[in-house]
């Protein structure tokens, strides 16, 4: 087992790979009641179009989704209940490009997770079943639309994107998954959820070799073949510059958003990841001049904060919240990246955010879920997510200025709003 | 788990829980004062206005380059309602010491700037700065109305208002829209200086430095803070039982209908409530889960709350509006079947380590840690998580099916789509 002893921030982590291709990383943690696992496939909204067994498969929006609503369905019952005697909650959730199934619990740790690796491994579907779903998903997707918060995200993904899965919800939509059937969850659990497609991450007082033990006892002896999948052609251009609907909310809302080059599935990942973070944060994070300016003048409050995120074959920086004048806010954003591109960056501004963001990222360790999930996506893209503090101070203010000279452009935004229904 | 409660000035206390184990310190200093529709808003106007600048620091520039150079430390206020009282603050986190680079000390400055956002707040002319004033006001107005935006938790204040209308527990955390409209410099003021001189101010902190440390810097931090008769927290008071439910209906233009039904509690047996609630409705193995959602299929989410603080319980689940009838009955009916006993061994057993699983991890986490002994303080409660799982423990059957033989539907709130009108 290989074991890695990252000083800066106290932490070990502990990896092996079975012989099946599964990864697995422990991170201990002393004096912590709690034990977490997550057990994640990497596959998730996105992947509807993939080749099976040299067959192109076109399968339901909002099939990664349901299917992990259907996994806790085992022979003897329902895996919910048999981690409930333990007084585990079992979750999940199902993201663009993942679909993760974890607990914590102070006790009973080994016999959980062996729960855990079970049910996620073994699929257990009936027509009936699958059908029964249908109720609880649709009230989940309704219960979404008449969320504005979610609205307002995906209008700003479809304005932005034309041909990445991207646009669709994670989901679906009632329609959608009225073509879901058991047989067609099987192909997927048969495609996604074999080992050498998945990662398990455990953290907490444990000890690594029982949890290396016990996955080798209990997952399938083989792994699987690559599942070859296709995200579209995306072109550069926005689909859609402005895009509007009216809900029943209290004051107008806006999210804009600017398409960016897609980042590259190795340790450049990371670093552009953080080169985005750190141009969001430069450009309008709370202790911006744009910001203090903007919430001077009334045109945002404590409401508005962007972001910098990633997909398989998409990135894009989007930042929103409550305004009165979206127009002007976005206008303003625009102008203030070209004045950062002609100017540079304030280096007394630049040494402190990069000392706030090394502080921010050192505080997500205190999550176990922040550090599994963070270590999994890393496995999936090929970079070492405990590798930020090199990687902030290989970071030159010239990087964050030629990511924004290439990507916040007024040909790259879109402008997603939703305004309160007329009476 | 330890913690150390120690008097640090008239009606200020510490509350101290060392921990090695976190990357970060939690430093928390929070006014307890009786939640009042007539003094809610002003005092949830009040953090706002105060986190926009100090003497030192006199405008959120200042204060966000202060806070990037302590390693992106975070000083969020924070308004919440704990049983019937209001606690307004703030909280600060920052790493700790030991993952300083350099080894800079970071608990020092932080309290310091905690202590001068409260005790010494930029002013003019003796007032908090007109423009922080209007532009706070306007946010607090939006963020009162704000609360529709989410359905769900808009349905579930809505139930509160209804249910204890008239009571304190009926207002809302950040007070009223008509109420915070009414707020003027002046009364801003008064509500300012009452609260920090009369109201009794609990501080928390988490963290690597020893108690020593903590109180040296916080004695510093809060030296020039006024105390003159400092007021005790009052008791919450108990739901008056209703004669007839009370039915209440609202239509909007959405698609999905929200459900909340409040329950009152007669019973004082607040361990057996406890897990009667959590095998009702309390964890995703409960009877509202497994009925309600996995055998009716009629919705995404049933789940029900006991606000032990008040004695009450309350129920929430977003359905068809169509299916309103069905849903209803369907969680009298689960809620019968707990007082009935109605209960498998594994229900019995997976109540409780969900609940003792839920006290032994606090310690866990610092943010719950901080909210767990705030909401006891305020409610007049001492017990540690290891007592209330000792509590939990010993509870029987029989005291479960007893203690919620007093539990009776009270209100009933549903949101209903535009067209179901007709």
């Amino acid at each position: 087992m290989k074991q890695t002893f990252y000083e800066r921030l106290g932490e070990a982590v502990y990896q092996e790979t079975l012989p099946n291709g599964l990864r697995i990383y422990i991170v201990p943690k002393a004096g912590y009641a709690k034990k977490y696992a997550f057990f994640a496939t990497r596959y998730g909204g996105m992947d509807t179009r993939f080749c099976l067994d040299g067959e192109w498969l076109d399968t339901p929006a909002g099939i990664a989704h349901y299917l992990e609503h259907k996994m806790f369905d085992t022979k003897e019952g329902n895996a919910l209940q048999e981690l409930a005697k333990n007084g585990a909650e079992p979750n999940a959730f199902t993201a663009n490009a993942m679909t993760g199934y974890y607990f914590d619990s102070t006790d009973h740790f080994e016999e959980n997770l062996e729960i855990l690796l079970s049910f996620v491994s073994i699929p257990w579907f009936t027509e009936e079943s699958v059908a029964k779903e249908q109720g609880i998903i649709g009230q989940e997707i309704r219960m979404v639309e008449d969320n504005p918060d979610w609205q307002i995200y995906m209008q700003m993904l479809k304005a932005m994107y034309s041909a990445s899965p991207a646009r669709t919800s994670i989901a679906g939509t009632v329609e959608s998954i009225s073509h879901i059937t058991a047989e067609t969850l099987y192909d997927c659990h048969k495609a996604f959820y074999t080992p050498s497609n998945m990662v398990l991450t455990v953290v907490g007082d444990v000890d690594p070799h029982h949890v290396v033990d016990l996955a080798r006892r209990i997952l399938p002896r083989e792994g699987g073949p690559v599942i070859p999948r296709d995200y579209g052609t995306e072109p550069e251009e926005v689909a859609q510059k402005e895009v509007s609907c009216q809900m029943e909310v209290s004051a107008p809302q806006f999210l804009t958003g600017f398409k960016c080059r897609p980042a590259r599935e190795d340790e450049d990942h990371l670093r552009m990841e953080i080169i985005g973070d750190l141009a969001c944060d430069i450009l309008l994070g709370e202790s911006s001049p744009l910001y203090l300016r903007l919430y001077d003048q009334g045109l945002i409050n404590t409401s508005f904060g962007g972001a910098f995120e990633t997909m398989p074959g998409i990135a894009y920086l989007y930042a929103g919240g409550d305004s009165k004048d979206a127009r002007a806010v976005t206008a303003e954003i625009v102008k203030e990246a070209k004045r950062l591109c002609e100017e540079g960056i304030d280096e007394d501004f630049y040494q402190r955010l990069k000392r706030a963001a090394y502080g921010d990222n050192l505080r997500g360790l205190n999550s176990f879920e922040t550090i599994a999930i963070s270590l999994t996506e890393g496995y999936f893209l090929n970079f070492d997510p405990l590798s930020f503090p090199q990687v902030y101070e290989s970071i030159t203010k010239e990087d964050v200025v030629a990511f924004l000279r290439e990507n916040i452009r007024e040909d790259r935004m879109v402008l997603s709003e939703i305004l309160p229904k007329e009476a | 788990l330890e913690m150390t409660r120690t008097m640090l000035a008239e009606g200020v206390y510490l509350n101290y829980l060392p921990a090695r184990k976190f990357k970060t310190s939690v430093l928390s200093a929070q006014f307890v004062t009786p939640l009042q529709r007539d003094t809610a808003a002003a005092h949830a106007l009040l953090t706002a206005v105060l986190r926009r600048g100090t003497v030192s620091c006199p405008d959120m520039g200042a204060l966000s380059v202060r806070l990037d150079k302590l390693y992106g430390a975070r000083i969020d206020y924070t308004v919440r309602k704990k049983g019937e009282n209001q606690c307004v603050g703030f909280v600060a986190s920052f790493i700790d010491d030991s993952f300083v680079p350099g080894g800079e000390r970071l608990l020092e400055p932080v309290a310091a700037l905690l202590g001068e956002l409260i005790c010494d707040p930029v002013t003019v002319r003796g007032r908090f700065v007109p423009a922080y004033f209007e532009s706070e006001k306007v946010n607090l107005i939006d963020a009162i109305r704000s609360i529709l935006n989410d359905k769900r938790d808009y349905a579930s204040s809505r139930l509160l208002q209804e249910m204890c209308a008239g009571e304190a527990y009926g207002v809302p955390r950040l007070g009223s829209e008509a109420d915070a409209e009414k707020i003027t410099l002046k009364k801003l003021h008064t509500a300012y200086s009452r609260l920090i001189s009369t109201s009794r101010l609990e501080l928390f902190y988490s963290g690597s430095a020893d108690l020593k440390r903590v109180e040296q810097a916080l004695l510093s931090a809060f030296a020039t803070l006024p105390r003159e008769s400092v007021q005790g927290i009052p008791a919450t008071a108990e739901h008056p039982a209703r004669q007839e439910v009370k039915y209440v209906e609202e239509a909007m233009d959405v698609t999905q209908g929200k459900l909340g039904m409040g329950f009152s509690c007669g019973s004082d047996d607040s361990a057996a409530i406890l897990m009667g609630n959590t095998l009702f409705g309390g964890s995703s193995n409960s009877k509202l889960f497994m009925n309600v959602r996995e055998k009716l299929s009629l919705c995404y989410y049933a789940s029900s709350v006991y606000h032990r603080q008040k004695g009450i319980i309350t129920v929430s689940s977003g359905i068809e509006f169509a299916n309103y009838q069905k849903a209803y009955d369907e969680i009298l009916v689960q809620l019968e079947a707990v007082r009935r006993g109605e209960l498998e061994d594994w229900e019995l057993e997976g109540a409780k380590s969900t609940l003792l699983n839920a006290y032994t991890s606090m310690g866990d986490s610092q943010s719950k840690l901080e909210n767990f002994y705030l909401g006891q303080i305020a409610t007049g409660h001492s017990e540690s998580p290891e007592e209330l799982a000792e509590q939990v423990r010993s509870v029987t059957p029989e005291r479960i099916f007893r203690a919620m033989e007093s539990v009776q539907l009270d209100t009933v709130y549903f949101l209903k789509g535009k067209e179901a009108e007709a």
